[in-house]
């Protein structure tokens, strides 16, 4: 009997063992596997277990943290959300993060393993760190301007910083509270889904995500890439233009709002935003060149990040020359957004060369060291300095005496250019009202702010839809918001 | 620490008898220690969870250390001899079990299990102590083995009077008690399978058919054999109508290891396994409740993957991994996402996440350990019914924890059981002390005939052993 009591308590050693091993299996071994399922609430509990950091405009956070108490235990919440809205995203318990909340969630949330002076250690014991903070490179007094510029009315602005491509405005109108979005309760159900009716879309981010036709500001690309091409020499030079213009291979013609385009130099073309000269010049230099020109701007970039994605800004390749000629004037298959178009202006006020926008100045730790800056970013020669500076020329003239008369600043160097884009089918939508600038203040020793304002204001009367009109004074109160207050070391 | 003294055996002639060290110091020095640990168990929950030494700390301290020092006290007056490691064990067990439902308790504030299992663990020890006091040698219990044998029927046929339970007929509720029956018929049983196995030890061993006229597959005659298999069938077929699948697979266990250990036959384990084969496999593929279980042991995230959330096997390899090495610490995990069943089947995956791995397998070990002490009792006892007796009552201890603990780990597939001492549920608790006494009471016999050499077969120490002991 001893013998077979022996062999059943080697049995239960068996068990025992196998226990053992089961269990070193499952917590060692499949462990981070099942912390990483979907369906493991721990991930998201351990997220809100702590508060998240912060996001920083001008040196004071625009965000903040709610304890609740609960099982999610922080909530997110807004300073100025609607204002900011387009610039934060939202960091919901229900929905997840989008925008900055979403592309440095590392940081924020604590996960980022650059965060911890012991990377390899807390690699093991799986802790987390506090949340960093993000440090934006907006100014608060560009964002207060564009804001208040677009209230009430559908649009967008995109302000950056021309020799750096800081991006200091990116507001988006209609706009909404990210705080009803934080949590997960009842409300905040209601609040998506009514946000999400909204026919006004309120989360679109107009200034990044929605690419509308540039219409007429898309003239200062066509124009540069006619004097990079030697299609035009002089700006005061008649152009061999007719008025209307006859699409090439059509019998379609192509009229201007405005007198005396016939054979208009470009300085006057540009001024008075010529139609014809501008279409006809498009299909003179040709779809490679102004393909060409469009891409070194940032058209045909689908890769752009500030860090979060922006919609690709598209001018169309494979065209006829009556598609060439409507897409030089910034109609047909030409969209951008209003980003884009602010780095066109950018890059005139820079000597012609465009600098990647970027809206993280560097991220810090919990008590203010940082963690990674901004770097140095890549730049690419849209058109040759002496073209930059002809457009320059340009620019300054339709400020002082053309369409963009709205924009002018007493004591600063203006440069501007307006739009109207026509849209929908057979142009039956509501025209977009454009507007993109730069300025230089008369002590600076280069442009401080390059801007683009769209404004689809479905409200108004057709007739008084214009760039100048609508778009400009918007654009103008950013840049003086920029050129008064001088820049905070580090943001 | 007793290793000398129980495990080698003297092969010359009788020397006179030493007496055995009893080691009841130590028993109460590891007491002491148990109840520590598990005050600093309940202290910790409370500073994690709200900064603060719970208020009940000393209360909770006191109570428990009455407990185990009146136990002790019994175990000093009527089983000086007995191992000293099992009332240790017992109250640390119990403890970490109070903590735990304490900390779960924390999250379900609506539905407080720590005070009643306070009163059960009360009611175990006392039981514990009868037991103790009143039970002079457990030879008398042979006497009562068709008692048990039908007690134990009766109280497992009784649920069935009774609504069942989350799809489980295995309780009965008297005046706002819940009662688990099976869980006492456990012990009964063990009793019986015991007493008669030890009486018909030959002619199962020696005696039957031949079987295709080969001496090693030899049946015993259904006279024997009958008896005890019909009782066998009637309380597995009863379980299985109970959908206890858990209790069925223990007996059957318990079962075939006695039988294995009484006969000597390796052929017992072969039908034993293969039965038991067959059975899974029926019972797997008829039952819906029981077929669902297997399904979610072989695809614990088939659920997820419909998009119907984590099902509770999920959730409770969730909690496993998320304890790793070290735990969460007590308090800090996230039992609560486990659900409904958290204190009572799945109380272990609390333990996996706070204490993590190495909690885990200090829990496990030290279960390991009160098994391998009822067995050493086994070993050293020379009647076949306390053998036999020590032998089941382990083996039921084992089996359970491994039928529970690979359960909620994923390595079988889920059966509804208590973790011995751990689990909210008060039949459990005081069935486990009665094992415990038991087993007190049969290594008290078994250590105390140590030192008593009888006949050619002693085991008593030699005096070379009483010098290595003390020299060590």
């Amino acid at each position: 009997m001893t013998r077979h009591i022996r062999h059943a308590a080697f049995f239960c050693a068996l068990l025992l063992v196998a226990l053992l091993v089961n269990a070193t299996r499952i917590q060692l071994f499949e462990a981070p596997s099942y912390d990483d399922n979907i369906a493991n609430r721990r991930t998201t509990i351990a997220r809100y277990g702590q508060p998240r950091g912060d996001i920083l405009v001008d040196g004071e956070p625009v965000t903040g943290s709610h304890d609740t108490g609960e099982h999610l235990r922080y909530e997110r919440t807004y300073t100025n959300g609607p204002m900011y809205a387009p610039v934060t995203g939202f960091a919901s318990q229900e929905y997840g993060t989008t925008l900055l909340e979403h592309a440095e969630d590392g940081v924020l949330a604590g996960t980022d393993p650059l965060l911890s002076p012991f990377a390899l250690w807390n690699g093991v014991a799986r802790d987390r760190y506090p949340g960093g903070d993000v440090v934006t490179t907006l100014r608060r007094a560009a964002q207060e301007a564009a804001y208040e510029g677009l209230a009430g009315r559908k649009g967008a602005v995109a302000a950056i910083e021309p020799s750096t491509g800081r991006v200091l405005a990116l507001v988006s109108a209609p706009s909404y509270d990210p705080s009803a979005l934080s949590g997960n309760g009842a409300s905040v159900t209601r609040s998506w889904s009514s946000l999400n009716r909204d026919a006004d879309k309120p989360i679109l981010n107009r200034a990044v995500r929605k690419t509308y036709p540039p219409g007429s500001t898309f003239k200062v690309v066509t124009a540069a890439a006619a004097l990079d091409a030697g299609v035009v020499e002089d700006l005061d030079d008649k152009t061999d233009s007719p008025d209307p213009y006859t699409l090439p291979g059509t019998r379609t013609s192509l009229t201007n709002e405005s007198e005396g385009c016939e054979n208009a130099p470009l300085r006057k073309a540009f001024e008075w935003s010529c139609n014809t000269v501008f279409a006809r010049l498009g299909v003179q230099v040709g779809v490679d060149r102004m393909a060409a020109t469009a891409g070194a701007f940032g058209f045909n970039d689908a890769d752009l990040r500030i860090p979060f994605s922006v919609a690709e800004s598209t001018f169309d390749t494979k065209v006829d020359k009556a598609q060439l000629a409507l897409s030089s004037i910034g109609q047909y298959n030409t969209r951008a957004t209003p980003l884009q178009m602010a780095m066109v202006a950018a890059a005139v006020a820079n000597g012609g060369q465009v600098r990647s926008p970027y809206l993280v100045e560097r991220t810090t730790r919990e008590g203010g060291a940082t963690v990674a800056t901004a770097g140095s970013r890549p730049s690419r020669q849209a058109m040759r300095p002496s073209t930059a500076r002809l457009m320059k020329e340009m620019m300054v003239d339709v400020v002082r005496e053309g369409t963009g008369t709205n924009a002018w600043i007493p004591g600063a160097t203006v440069g501007g250019k307006t739009g109207t884009a026509q849209h929908g089918l057979g142009n039956s939508g509501t025209p977009y009202a454009w507007f993109v600038s730069w300025a230089k203040g008369d002590r600076d020793l280069e442009p401080k702010v390059a801007v683009a304002v769209v404004v689809e204001d479905a409200a108004a009367d057709r007739g008084e839809i214009s760039g100048g009109g609508d778009a400009a004074p918007i654009a103008r109160a950013v840049m003086e918001a920029v050129l008064k207050s001088p820049a905070r070391k580090g943001g | 620490m007793t290793k000398a003294g129980t495990t080698l055996v003297a092969a010359d002639a009788p020397a006179p008898a030493a007496p055995l060290p009893r080691r009841r110091g130590i028993e109460l020095a590891l007491i002491v220690v148990a109840v520590l640990l598990s005050v600093y168990g309940y202290c910790a929950v409370g500073l994690a969870r709200s900064g603060t030494v719970p208020p009940g700390a000393a209360g909770y301290g006191a109570g428990l250390g009455v407990l185990a020092l009146v136990a002790h006290l019994a175990v000093r007056l009527r089983a000086p001899c007995a191992d000293p490691l099992l009332l240790p064990i017992g109250v640390l067990l119990n403890g970490i079990g109070l903590v735990l439902i304490y900390r779960l308790d924390l999250e379900t504030p609506g539905d407080r299990a720590a005070p009643t299992q306070l009163v059960w663990s009360t009611l175990g020890v006392a039981l514990f102590i009868v037991v103790v006091l009143l039970l002079r040698d457990h030879r008398v219990l042979q006497r009562y083995s068709y008692v048990c044998v039908v007690a134990a029927l009766v109280l497992l046929t009784l649920p069935i009077f009774f609504p069942s339970v989350n799809g489980a007929r295995i309780w009965i509720r008297v005046a706002g008690f819940s009662i688990q029956p099976g869980e006492f018929a456990k012990v009964l049983l063990a009793v019986f399978f015991a007493a008669y196995l030890a009486a018909n030890r030959s002619a199962l061993a020696y005696t039957g058919r031949r079987v295709l006229g080969i001496d090693r597959l030899q049946l015993p005659t259904g006279r024997v054999l009958g008896p005890i298999v019909a009782i066998w069938l009637l309380s597995v077929g009863v379980l299985v109508l109970e959908r206890d699948l858990g209790t069925s697979l223990l007996f059957f266990g318990l079962f075939v290891v006695l039988l294995y250990v009484a006969t000597g036959r390796t052929g017992w384990i072969a039908v034993g396994l293969l039965l038991a084969a067959l059975g899974a496999v029926a019972v797997g593929e008829l039952e819906p409740h029981v077929h669902g279980r297997v399904e979610d042991w072989q695809h614990p995230f088939a659920s997820i993957e419909a998009g119907e959330g984590p099902n509770q096997l999920s959730q409770s390899l969730f909690a496993f991994a998320a304890g790793g090495l070290t735990g969460t610490g007590l308090g800090l995990g996230h039992s609560i996402l486990i659900g409904f069943a958290a204190k009572s089947d799945f109380i272990l995956a609390t333990a996996g996440e706070e204490l993590g791995l190495a909690g885990l397998s200090a829990l496990f070990i030290l279960y390991g350990l009160l098994v391998e002490r009822g067995y050493r009792a086994g070993l050293a006892l020379r009647d076949s019914f306390g053998r036999l007796l020590a032998v089941g009552l382990a083996s039921i201890v084992a089996l359970q924890v491994f039928v529970i603990a690979g359960g909620v780990t994923g390595l079988i597939p889920l059966t509804g059981m208590a973790m011995p001492f751990l689990a909210q549920g008060g039949s459990s608790v005081v069935t486990n002390w009665a094992i415990v006494a038991l087993l007190i009471r049969v290594s008290d016999r078994a250590r105390s005939r140590l030192g008593v050499p009888k006949g050619e077969e002693s085991a008593a120490p030699t005096p070379q052993d009483k010098h290595m002991e003390t020299a060590r």
